[in-house]
């Protein structure tokens, strides 16, 4: 027994020295800008240059925004499946696999071959398309998280006794979704989100084939041109991915007390 | 309700068209954002700039360089998905198995969340950091154990590089697939097993191993797709100086090599099949998997 244990423990400090050194290494790096002693020179370089500001911002917008319309388009069809199309849900299942098996170089490829400026929706063509696009984009990119985490959601719940209720009541399908459905899926939605946002917040490929200067770009520009800075750039990064799933992890335990177990 | 009158909304009332109305964006939005791009490559693929159907595209594949870029990538994305697999599982089951304390195991698992989203640009960064040239691991071989990391002609911007970068989101992604399936390994069996006399060398080979076997040939198939679509972290680290696949097709893209959109249809095209026959194997394989574990 004390042998498997001690097998263990290698195990583990050896994986732990793996995923910590460059963590470390980061750290180090991002505060070796002065030389000889340690500061936060290149965090304070970073923070106060403009783009910075404007591509993080931007990002985290765009984000938000992928949460949005993730959660306008998953939801209505999660709710609908399970309640009066359960024929559906094999093709839907397997539509929303898609963008785990398809590389998203090759959707971002085929959104420039179909939406460029001499085709029917010419959307790269304008700053509202294109922006638009990176928008539909990264929607694409979430649906598998999102439905998969709505879809849970809604597995915890009686949709059918609480849409017949709603009904009894006089509430319309809108309503219903928007004021007993929505509420009752929110933990849910809510980890879902916080996977999109870590997602969406550094995704380098297509913004830039869609020429957007968000975060990701901005990093990758960082990274070609500073020596200090994109090791602080990494450790913010790193931070907001590390935020997300921390607040994953709270709404989860969350959720385990405010559903009713059944 | 029957598959095939649920599929039917002609003859449906008014109620059910509701309900397909419900469903409708989510169809639409797919329909042009995901299933008409991924159709428009894959047609291109077959097709020639004047739109007559041919193979000349998918030719083109075997050209030496582009054959070499599929080539690095299978290597590099097999290697990282056997690797990131044989250490993912030693992890998973010490955390399972190995009578660690709680604490840890549960702190294992929330990292191995982070570290498999913790891809892209950022990624290379603390890599170059790490064992860069002037890097914090570098230094430190130099400094302290006079070891010339550089001078032996490693390079953080090289097949190598690049493999114990991607090892970096691959092993977490195993441990926190192949955990659920190490719990799932029933006390009972072991009991059984040694109450007939196994070893525990036995045991593994004869027993918890054929039981593992198709999640474990599964994520190795979705770890494969995994390093394979990896494109960010791959042109953060390297620029574009290795010439893998995906990068290969980013610059494509970009315009900035030979501007012929359907040689990077048939590269598009070419990444799709490997990744989609990965899936396959893995979804396959996890259908498999779920009879032992529930």
């Amino acid at each position: 027994m004390t042998g498997k244990r001690l097998w263990s423990w290698f195990a583990v400090a050896l994986g732990g020295l793996y995923f910590l050194l460059p963590l470390a290494g980061m750290v180090d790096f991002s505060m070796r800008m002065k030389r000889g002693e340690y500061s936060f020179e290149a965090y304070r370089i970073v923070l106060a240059d403009p783009q910075f500001q404007q591509t993080l911002g931007y990002s985290v917008l765009l984000a938000l925004l992928t949460i949005v319309l993730g959660i306008l388009l998953v939801v209505p069809t999660a709710y609908f499946v399970r309640l009066r199309l359960p024929g559906l849900r094999p093709i839907i299942e397997f539509i929303t696999l898609l963008p785990l098996v398809i590389p998203p170089i090759v959707i971002v490829f085929g959104y420039i071959r179909i939406y460029n400026t001499s085709s029917v929706l010419p959307l790269t063509g304008t700053w509202w398309g294109t922006n638009l696009l990176l928008l539909f984009g990264y929607a694409t990119l979430a649906l598998p998280y999102m439905y998969r985490s709505v879809d849970t959601g809604l597995r915890t719940i009686d949709i059918a006794s609480l849409t017949e209720a709603a009904q009894s009541l006089g509430a319309g399908w809108a309503r219903i979704l928007a004021v007993v459905i929505l509420p009752n899926v929110f933990v849910s939605v809510l980890s879902g989100a916080f996977l999109t946002l870590a997602i969406v917040i550094g995704e380098y490929v297509f913004a830039a084939l869609l020429n957007v200067n968000s975060f990701g770009p901005y990093m990758v520009w960082m990274g070609g041109n500073r020596a200090y800075e994109p090791s602080a750039l990494a450790v913010v990064a790193f931070a907001i991915t590390w935020a997300c799933m921390g607040l994953i992890q709270i709404v989860t335990r969350f959720s385990r007390f405010s559903t009713v177990r059944r | 309700m029957t598959t095939s009158a649920a599929l039917l909304p002609a003859a449906l009332g008014p109620r059910q068209f509701l309900n397909w109305l419900g469903v409708a964006p989510f169809f639409l939005f797919a329909t042009l954002f995901l299933i008409l791009p991924t159709l428009n490559i894959v047609i291109g693929a077959f097709r020639n700039p004047q739109g007559q159907v041919t193979l000349d595209n998918l030719g083109k594949l075997l050209s030496p360089s582009i054959r070499s870029a599929f080539w690095i990538s299978i290597e590099l994305s097999l290697l990282t998905a056997a690797l990131g697999c044989l250490f993912g599982f030693f992890i998973a089951a010490a955390i399972t198995l190995g009578d660690l304390p709680r604490w840890l195991r549960n702190g294992i698992l929330t990292f191995s969340g982070v570290a498999s989203n913790f891809a892209g640009v950022p990624l290379a960064f603390a890599f170059i950091a790490t064992l860069g040239r002037l890097g914090f691991v570098t230094m430190l071989l130099r400094n302290w154990f006079g070891i010339n990391l550089y001078g032996s002609g490693f390079s953080i911007v090289s097949f190598l590089g690049l493999v114990l970068t991607y090892l970096y989101f691959q092993i977490p992604l195993m441990v926190l697939i192949i955990t659920p399936a190490l719990e799932g390994l029933r006390r009972e069996w072991r009991e059984a097993a040694e109450s007939l006399g196994a070893s525990g060398a036995q045991y593994w080979r004869m027993v918890a191993l054929p039981v593992l076997w198709p999640s474990l040939l599964g994520t190795l198939a979705l770890l494969f797709a995994n390093a394979f679509g990896a494109v960010a972290t791959a042109i953060a680290l390297t620029g574009s100086s290795l010439s893998i696949a995906p990068i290969v097709l980013f610059a494509q893209i970009r315009g900035d090599v030979l501007n012929d959109p359907h040689l990077g249809y048939a590269i598009a095209f070419g990444m799709i099949l490997l990744t989609a026959i990965a899936n396959a194997i893995y979804i396959f394989l996890r259908m498999r998997a779920e009879r032992w574990v529930k």
